[in-house]
């Protein structure tokens, strides 16, 4: 998944001069655009149980993940030096991909690997503190970390650089970026998807693709893991045999041998289940990775409707500024306004405040104007930006996906070659009988 | 269990009764087949025992054409060369085939076809082709154990079926149920002392099996072991008749907890097949929503439906051909039980009527009645038998179960053959394309 992140780059910034000799970039295989991973080596080495007191003072234990870095340079110079490291908790990671997605919004950003164990098959543990799990999110979390880095966007982002490279005070840091202000309100944003009313055709379908991505890979593993709980039984029972030929050998002269023998391919063919479920975990995480896009791609398509809305409200306004002014100039009321009944009712009012209203309202005219400049230009952008992530991360989607389809193919035919190993050997010992 | 072969005729016994010391008898005297006996030469058709009653002896198996056949050296010794009937000098092949429905006034059954081809003497004709249906199977077991009390009859398939339950004209059971009655007719075909039995001649041959009024038939011989039997008291059993008879309890014990085993795993690969139909739906359904990705996804759920028909065949596999085999064993060891039990019994009558004849002797010196001796014979000839076909029995039962289960070790091989095949074309299928794209993006 690594390498696929780095190798699947649309290069926008495809102009940007490498800062290493090209020899190590062809042996790492990265395509010019990803600055920070030609930079730069990552990885997520380990990971550690730690206890500390939490936010209300209670102890606690928590997992901790060392991310190494070496400069490029370094690499290519030679493998003694020791890499930089610190070590971060997956709330850290959180709070990163919160200050990404909000700063980035027409970016289709990486997911973290799932918070809790979910779309579990009943012998998988479903704790967090289990060994496979943590292992499983540390891959989880180099995954993220690559893509990020990899992206020609993301890669630049100094608080990223920071999270990579000081371990102390960068909480602080990201706090005080004031991401948090800029963040979207769920109100707004549900309000926005409501009623805003030119969207980006494109748009609304991605956004509604997303909403398919989103079920069907979650009809997918619930499905897997079903069948893997099953798959599972079946395996089982299989070492039943093992025991009763052992029991019927000892009473037989000629057959017991063969008997013995058969029954020792059946324990190993019922023992053989538990690895082969473990490694299809890995294609499940795929999944569940793209899972989480789904998310991360309909948050843009969000933030669309959100900048049209915004922009179609600033024209609206605009729009009925002018026409109060309109009316004001030329004394007809057209559309109803209060002014025009306590006018009506009241009398017209002196023309020193009407010069007054008048002058007011240009001035907010002309805010008005910059305003939807503004926004005009902030749709327009997050369109434009939005959608080339949005290419890129299709065509990325489709790579991995479809190597994930390829290796779930590949796991699948050496099960079979396994299963044709265990039954030959048990027919061997069979025809001995 | 092995038994050394015996010299003689299966029904013979360890030595032949002439040599065998008689326990009433002086030491010094050796034994002469009896005074009371009168032998032809070279005749194994006419024997007459003291009272004048003719004996029976078309039958080898008749106890008291032992006598008879002891004189016959040169037929001894070839038949001490296979205990049972090799290939090669077979000549009597049965088919059990071709299951029909008849339809009458009074009730619904199934016929099926029986073949015969033959070189033997005791049929008329070369070749036979008649129809018979359950029932009369099941008459010529119960004639042949009757008429071959110390002999192992081979067990046939269940006879009675619940009516709602099962469904007796279903193709399933109508098959199942004519390959164990083929199996059965086989067994008594190759069986050196069954296959001469005049009540499975009649069965291949007739063309009506006229049960009811019955063949001018048999001896009265089996019977008479049943009639006595039940009076005396039952004895220890030697001891490897005893070994015989644990080895079948624990046996039988191990059959049925393999036949639950299969039957688990039928079950649990139902619940798998249920489950994996749903995932390749789901893989189905994603494709439509995709473009790129069609093809692959769409590849995945073909797979996985050739693995579930797969899975599909050897389930029925092992429900149709490994259970009914399975189950059918559990019968014959029932039967083999049976055989044990009517030892115990000759057995029982032997040395009840011994102990009664010594206790008079010591009283009143009479010399040792004739029915005592008898008895010797009979038990002496039942221990042959069963050792003797214990031995096929056993050789039989190493054959058959090797033939089972490597059955069900193939099956299980196809199996994952099919399905290796099914995502090999997968992986093909998306590296041909692959190479297409890589074509078209450097053209």
């Amino acid at each position: 998944m690594a390498e696929d992140g780095r190798d699947e780059l649309l290069g926008t910034d495809g102009d940007s001069e490498p800062l290493v000799a090209g020899r190590s970039l062809r042996n790492k295989g990265v395509e010019q655009g990803c600055s920070l991973l030609r930079r730069m080596e990552i990885c997520v080495a380990e990971a550690e149980k730690r206890s500390g007191r939490n936010t209300v003072n209670m102890q606690e234990i928590f997992t901790v993940y060392l991310i190494e870095t070496r400069s490029m340079e370094a690499v290519s110079e030679g493998h003694n030096s020791a890499p930089d490291s610190l070590w971060r908790r997956y709330s850290e990671f959180e709070l990163l991909r919160s200050y990404l997605i909000v700063t980035y919004p027409h970016v289709v950003v990486a997911p973290l690997p799932e918070k809790r164990a979910e779309f579990v098959w009943h012998k998988l543990s479903a704790d967090n503190m289990d060994p496979d799990f943590v292992e499983r999110r540390r891959v989880g979390l180099e995954n993220f970390l690559v893509r990020v880095a990899s992206h020609s966007v993301l890669s630049n982002d100094k608080i990223l650089y920071h999270f990579l490279t000081e371990e102390h005070g960068w909480r602080e840091v990201v706090y005080e970026t004031g991401f948090q202000a800029k963040a979207e309100s769920r109100l707004r944003a549900l309000s926005a998807t409501f009623r805003v009313r030119n969207t980006d055709k494109r748009f609304m379908d991605m956004k509604h693709y997303s909403d398919e991505l989103q079920s069907h890979t979650s009809q997918l593993l619930r499905a897997r893991a079903r069948v893997a709980d099953r798959l599972y039984g079946v395996f089982k029972v299989h070492g039943n045999y093992g025991r009763v030929f052992s029991e019927w050998s000892a009473i037989e002269k000629e057959m017991g041998d063969g008997l013995q023998s058969a029954g020792h391919h059946m324990d190993a063919y019922a023992a053989s289940i538990d690895d082969i479920l473990e490694e299809e975990e890995h294609y499940a995480d795929q999944l569940k990775e793209y899972l989480s896009y789904a998310e991360a791609l309909r948050a843009v398509c969000r933030k669309h409707e959100l900048t049209q809305f915004e922009l179609e409200m600033a024209s609206q306004d605009l729009i009925s500024k002018k026409q109060q002014r309109e009316e004001l100039a030329t004394g007809i009321v057209r559309t109803f306004s209060f002014k025009g009944m306590t006018n009506k009712l009241f009398g017209q009012e002196a023309p020193e405040q009407r010069e007054a209203r008048l002058k007011l309202l240009e001035e907010l005219i002309a805010e008005g104007e910059d305003t939807v400049k503004e926004k005009t230009v902030e749709c327009q952008e997050h369109v434009e930006r939005a959608w080339v992530d949005m290419q890129r991360f299709e065509e990325q989607k489709d790579k991995d996906l479809r190597e994930a389809l390829i290796n779930y193919a590949v796991m699948q035919i050496s099960m079979c070659k396994k299963g044709i190993q265990v039954w030959s050997n048990a027919k061997e010992c069979f025809i001995k009988m | 269990m092995s038994v050394a072969a015996p010299r003689g005729l299966a029904s013979s016994g360890q030595k032949p009764i002439a040599e065998v010391l008689h326990p009433l008898a002086a030491a010094e005297e050796p034994l002469s087949p009896g005074p009371d006996v009168t032998v032809d030469d070279g005749g194994d058709q006419e024997a007459v025992l003291t009272n004048g009653t003719p004996v029976e002896t078309s039958s080898p198996a008749s106890a008291s054409s032992l006598f008879n056949r002891l004189q016959l050296e040169d037929d001894l010794e070839a038949d001490a060369r296979d205990l049972y009937v090799s290939t090669e000098t077979r000549d009597l092949f049965v088919t059990v085939d071709d299951p029909k429905k008849h339809v009458s006034t009074m009730e619904t059954y199934i016929t099926y076809r029986v073949s015969t081809k033959t070189t033997r003497i005791e049929f008329d004709l070369p070749e036979y082709c008649v129809r018979r249906r359950y029932q009369d199977f099941d008459w010529l077991r119960i004639k042949l154990e009757d008429s071959q009390p110390t002999h192992l009859i081979p067990p046939l398939p269940e006879k009675f079926v619940m009516k709602g339950v099962v469904d007796r004209f279903s193709e399933e059971f109508v098959e199942t149920r004519m390959k164990a009655l083929d199996k059965f007719l086989k067994r008594v075909a190759d069986h050196p002392v069954l296959s001469f039995n005049p009540h499975l001649n009649a069965f291949l041959s007739a063309k009506d099996l006229n049960k009811r009024q019955g063949l001018a038939l048999l001896t009265k011989v089996g019977e008479s072991v049943k009639q006595v039997a039940g009076g005396y008291k039952l004895r220890p059993r030697p001891a490897e008749f005893c070994a015989m008879g644990e080895y079948l309890d624990t046996f039988s014990q191990k059959l049925g907890t393999i036949d639950r085993i299969a039957q688990r795993i039928i079950k649990e690969q139902s619940e798998y097949l249920t489950e994996l139909r749903e995932y390749g739906t789901v893989y189905s359904s994603w494709a439509g929503s995709e473009e790129e990705l069609r093809r692959p996804l769409e590849g995945v759920a073909s797979s996985v439906t050739t693995c579930c028909g797969a899975l599909e065949d050897l389930s029925e596999n092992m429900s149709q051909d490994f259970l009914p085999v399975l189950r059918e064993y559990v019968l014959y060891i029932e039967s083999m039980k049976n055989v044990l039990r009517k030892r115990d019994q000759s057995q029982a009558e032997y040395e009840g009527r011994l102990e009664a004849a010594v206790l008079r002797k010591q009283e009143d010196r009479t010399p040792l009645p004739l029915e005592v001796e008898k008895c010797q014979d009979k038990v002496e000839c039942f221990n042959a038998d069963l050792k003797a076909d214990w031995e096929r029995w056993q050789s039989n039962k190493r054959q058959d179960f090797k033939q089972l289960l490597t059955g069900m070790a193939d099956k299980n091989i196809n199996y994952y053959e099919k399905c290796q095949s099914g995502w090999e074309s997968l992986i093909t299928l998306l590296q041909d394309k692959q190479t297409e794209d890589k074509t078209s993006e450097t053209n």
